[in-house]
């Protein structure tokens, strides 16, 4: 008896594997009314509900408000400024509303994303000649990332200030972050700080750990996820 | 099971009696529980820091506490590996039998309300015992192979990866709750919690009262065997 429920066990989480992503779709399409209305967030840990992990390298939750929060914008650039929130508010605003993939393989359908195209802000501030990266950082400080100047002009990446029609929440890297749209989700900055515009790449936290600096979803680190909506 | 002679005390073999007491866990079957109940008991707490958001929150160090869930992980299969060495495993191994094996009873007892009215015949180890051990048999294999998946990823189709994340989750859920009412009961039997953490032998009235068919068992009567252990 014991034996057959092992094996039953074991045959279960073999088929797991290989439906289970399926079996998630279903579950957290019936789990969305509840889950979407839940202020408690406790319905997230059903596990198949689409939901965001929280991922953090460094020991605390970065915490700053928008009224204290800076963003400087240097390097090789006509113009270095120190953005303050409002300053984010008088430039044009875009919104998306696309998948979020993480490259360890949890995705969030249809998140609604706001802010600034980066592209507007780099035009604001001028790019000179003979740059070809930018480098990111957070207020966490130990976080980094790259894009190349190419990816950073694309018309789905955002420095994001509201998510599903809210503010950025601290736990999702408000009050700014970055969010780049065709990439998993490394490539977004969380608790966005600093933007230098360089001549060279500079590989990111993750990036001297393994993953791809060309993060596309569905074209990096091994995977194959469907691509972004859009993108 | 007669002729279990009796050596020094606290290193009785499993089932072995002297005077008015019986060994119920020997010291290869204690050093496994606490060996494999310190390791998952590691997994559990390093995998709700990265499963439940407010923890996530709270810890962060994500690098830090995945490498320790890993480690963790791989070290699972090493105690049964070690007691598998030796002959210092005979209990072990007889009580591995006894928990796959459901008696009419077992059946019994796992369907009826109440079960204090010792009208069942109850082995070494009740249904329930039973039930647990066989559910952590069965996840343990199951949550190191999903686990590895994600882990060394790059093999497997992305649906894949995404299916034993969903598995994986599947299984914390599971396993926390089988932990913490595993924990619960032994908190509320002080006698089976002293043979566990010390080795402490029970009482033969103690066996009589709670583990009838056991205490049959180990102690030879003039009764014909009934053999309702063995179903």
């Amino acid at each position: 008896m014991g034996r057959r429920a092992i094996l039953g066990m074991l045959g279960l989480g073999a088929a797991g594997i290989v439906v289970g992503s399926k079996v998630q779709r279903v579950i957290a399409a019936v789990l969305e009314p509840i889950t979407s209305r839940d202020p408690t967030g406790l319905t997230n840990l059903i596990p198949g509900a689409d939901r965001f992990r929280i991922y953090t390298v460094t020991g605390s939750l970065p915490n700053r408000s928008r009224a204290a929060w800076r963003l400087s914008v240097g390097g090789l650039v006509d113009r270095p400024q120190t953005f303050r929130f409002a300053d984010l508010l008088d430039l044009p605003s875009t919104s998306l509303t696309v998948d979020f993939q993480c490259v360890t393989g949890w995705r969030v359908h249809d998140v609604e994303w706001k802010g600034v195209k980066l592209a507007d802000l780099l035009d604001h501030v001028g790019v000179r000649d003979g740059a070809t990266h930018l480098r990111f950082t957070s207020f966490d400080g130990v976080y980094t990332e790259t894009l190349s100047l190419a990816q950073a002009r694309r018309d789905d990446v955002l420095v994001a200030y509201e998510m599903l029609g809210k503010p950025v929440t601290h736990q999702h890297g408000g009050p700014v972050r970055m969010y780049v749209a065709p990439m998993y989700g490394y490539k977004s900055t969380k608790w966005l700080s600093g933007i230098e515009v360089m001549d060279h790449l500079d590989p990111g936290y993750w990036e001297h750990r393994g993953y791809d600096v060309d993060g596309w979803v569905g074209r990096s680190n091994g995977r194959d996820d469907p691509p972004i909506a859009g993108a | 099971m007669t002729a279990l002679r009796s050596r020094s005390r606290g290193r009785q073999e499993a089932d072995a009696v002297s005077g008015e007491v019986v060994t119920r866990f020997d010291r290869a079957e204690r050093w496994l529980h606490w060996a494999n109940a310190t390791l998952v008991l590691t997994l559990i707490a390093t995998g709700s820091i990265m499963y439940v958001d407010p923890l996530t929150a709270l810890v962060g160090r994500r690098v830090l506490v995945n490498t320790i869930h890993l480690y963790a992980g791989i070290a699972l299969p090493v105690p049964f590996m070690v007691v598998l060495v030796g002959r210092w495993n005979r209990g072990l191994r007889r009580d591995a039998r006894r928990l796959g094996r459901f008696s009419p009873d077992d059946w019994r007892w796992l369907r009826k309300r109440s079960r204090a009215t010792g009208s069942l015949r109850v082995g070494k180890f009740n249904a329930g015992q039973k039930v647990n051990a066989i559910l952590v048999a069965g996840s343990l294999p199951v949550m190191l192979a999903t686990g590895s998946l994600m882990k060394w990823h790059d093999p497997f189709s992305d649906s894949w990866r995404t299916g034993a994340t969903f598995v994986h989750d599947l299984g914390y859920v599971g396993l926390f709750l089988l932990v913490v009412g595993h924990i619960r009961k032994a908190l509320q039997d002080p006698v089976s919690m002293g043979a566990m953490r010390r080795g402490t032998p029970v009482s033969l009235r103690w066996a009589e009262a709670h583990h009838r068919g056991w205490h049959d068992e180990v102690v030879p009567t003039d009764d014909p065997p009934d053999g309702s252990d063995v179903g």
